[in-house]
């Protein structure tokens, strides 16, 4: 292992990927004969499986969550603030595992995998995912691997719906569910600005229906607005005032509509370094998951319904400034949870970063998080010895 | 161990759900869970307390009692409601006792006693607000904003139709004098008592 990388990293990672051939019966109603699922693993499984844990990603993550590709990667996975020897999930006690979601754009099946049917890529045509099915695709992940029970499943924003529906949907399978900077489903303003992401893309005249692999172009534009209308939604007036001002990127107006506030600088910056590793197809089903993510309709409109049938222990988390989905939304979480009478933490953390505030290791966060998750090792080392 | 605990851990019966206002660092929700299996959930602000809760495994809910209301939680919801040495610190205790006999079948409720002998004293002979052992604060910086006697509590319990079961004084250092016990309200520093709804 290379020694330029921190002492409390997990240094070089290789992804794995496995292939499924048992047929997959998705909530949509339309069926997957066959897939793969590409996810990498840090620390070591214990002899008796017991300290696996799951990582759910977001919108836009993968499952390089920690440690790093190569030597000259520029920036480790996408949560190495978190995960690592000596970090709230703490790769000398846990064994974690990482997946790329079905209908991603990194590795797994999804719309820019090539449709055994058709032997074209399945671009639109690949069937909208739910976070149902996701759960679904990763307990056979977690049968390939031996795992039977995860130790804690752990997930922030989409993540944490993912992590919410194990809870339910596996309550024998999942020991804790860590579920953070989430919500029970999307409230009017979080579709609408899923909407307006997704026009973004479908106007682009280079989609071409979601075709775009077809015609050999990419519908950049559309990609780009997307990608700037939902950053905006992560960040907080706060952070942004705080990293750009009214800065201007010359000293004065220029009297035109191009770039001149570091701001737009900036969100043009995202979009198009977004537009060039994501994909189209993958951003408008991943929006499409979040929208329809509802765990309480399956249980006559009730969460405390819904969380009754869980079996962990809850660890949820919010933070002051996200005003996508705001602390008030995680308490609606907490109380059905304590209504169901399950074990549930909460702490509403004071950080200026909005949304984003999950990725960034701010004090007490880190503590709680730690705090918590060297609980669920101290169970796990005690049930074992 | 903190003398008040096993003070309390009787009138809580095992298996049953306990909601505890101003948990702390959750030393008593612990000492709960482990004496009688109950199911515990603390209420806390502090920061160093949550985090010394979850270290714990006591269930803890980041919740500010004087700004946030209680109507998340429904009628009856848990079988005990507890309140230890917070009473005297929150902006409205007689709303707070409303609301925890509206949650709880039971309320248990501790606080210091004003009325002491130590605190008139002071207030008779100094003439200043009493600092000591108990209440070691300033009246510009204390958090004890409603302090009060066993004989006020006692009078608005009445008022609001509470009825108390049971009442245990204690005086310093937790030990229960024959003193405190003829005069509670001059002799006892502190009151545990354990409320219903009539």
């Amino acid at each position: 292992m290379s020694s330029s990388f921190p002492d409390d990293s997990v240094g070089l990672v290789e992804p794995k990927s496995l292939k499924f051939k048992q047929a997959l019966k998705l909530v949509c109603g339309k069926v997957l004969d066959q897939y793969e699922l590409v996810y990498e693993t840090y620390g070591t499984l214990n002899s008796t499986q017991s300290n696996a844990i799951l990582i759910c990603h977001a919108l836009s993550g993968d499952h390089h969550a920690a440690g790093y590709h190569h030597v000259d990667e520029k920036k480790p996975g996408w949560w190495d603030s978190c995960i690592g020897p000596g970090k709230p999930i703490d790769t000398n006690r846990f064994f974690v595992v990482s997946l790329n979601n079905l209908g991603g754009c990194n590795g797994s099946t999804g719309p820019n995998h090539s449709n055994p049917e058709t032997n074209e890529l399945y671009g639109p045509d690949f069937p909208i995912v739910t976070v149902q099915d996701w759960v679904e695709s990763q307990a056979r992940l977690a049968d390939a691997l031996n795992i039977h029970k995860w130790a804690a499943v752990v997930g922030g924003s989409l993540g944490g719906m993912q992590a919410l529906r194990w809870s339910l949907a596996y309550p024998e399978r999942v020991g804790h569910a860590v579920v953070i900077a989430s919500t029970p489903k999307l409230t009017a303003q979080n579709i609408a600005f899923n909407e307006i992401a997704r026009k973004a893309i479908t106007s682009d005249p280079d989609f071409h229906d979601g075709h775009y692999y077809r015609h050999q172009t990419v519908p950049t534009k559309g990609l780009i607005l997307a990608r700037m209308i939902g950053h905006i939604t992560y960040l907080s007036d706060e952070s942004m005032g705080e990293k750009f001002g009214r800065d201007l990127k010359t000293q004065e107006f220029n009297f035109g509509y191009g770039v001149e506030f570091e701001v737009e600088s900036y969100l043009n910056y995202q979009g198009k370094r977004f537009s060039e590793t994501f994909d189209a197809n993958t951003y408008l089903l991943m929006t499409r998951a979040l929208d329809y993510f509802d765990p309480a309709a399956d249980f006559g409109g009730s969460l405390e319904s819904a969380f009754s049938r869980a079996q962990c222990s809850y660890l949820v988390v919010s933070f002051s400034t996200d005003w996508r989905f705001s602390p008030e939304r995680s308490e609606v979480l907490v109380e059905a949870m304590v209504k169901a009478k399950k074990n549930v933490s909460y702490a509403e953390i004071d950080a200026p970063h909005g949304h984003d505030a999950f990725l960034i290791p701010t004090p007490r966060y880190m503590a709680i998080f730690s705090s918590y998750m060297d609980r669920v090792a101290n169970e796990v080392e005690h049930s074992e010895s | 161990m903190r003398a008040d605990l096993g003070l309390i851990e009787p009138w809580v019966e095992p298996n049953t759900n306990v909601l505890d206002l101003g948990c702390g660092d959750g030393t008593l929700l612990a000492y709960l869970q482990n004496k009688k299996t109950v199911q515990g959930y603390g209420l806390e602000i502090g920061e160093h307390e949550i985090t010394e809760c979850i270290r714990k495994g006591v269930n803890v809910i980041e919740h500010n009692l004087d700004e946030q209301d209680l109507k998340r939680f429904a009628d009856k919801q848990f079988d005990t409601v507890i309140m230890t040495q917070a009473l005297q610190a929150v902006r409205r205790p007689d709303q707070l006792l409303d609301e925890m006999l509206r949650l709880g079948r039971q309320g248990i409720v501790t606080f210091p006693n004003f009325g002491h002998w130590s605190c008139r004293r002071y207030l008779l002979f100094k003439g200043r607000m009493p600092v000591s052992k108990t209440l070691p604060y300033h009246w510009y910086d204390t958090p004890n904003i409603h302090l009060c006697t066993f004989k006020d509590f006692e009078a608005l319990c009445e008022q609001k139709g509470i009825r108390i079961v049971n009442r245990t004084v204690v005086s310093f250092a937790y030990e229960t004098t024959q003193m405190a016990l003829r005069w509670p309200n001059l002799f006892a520093e502190l009151a545990i008592y354990r409320i219903v709804k009539n």
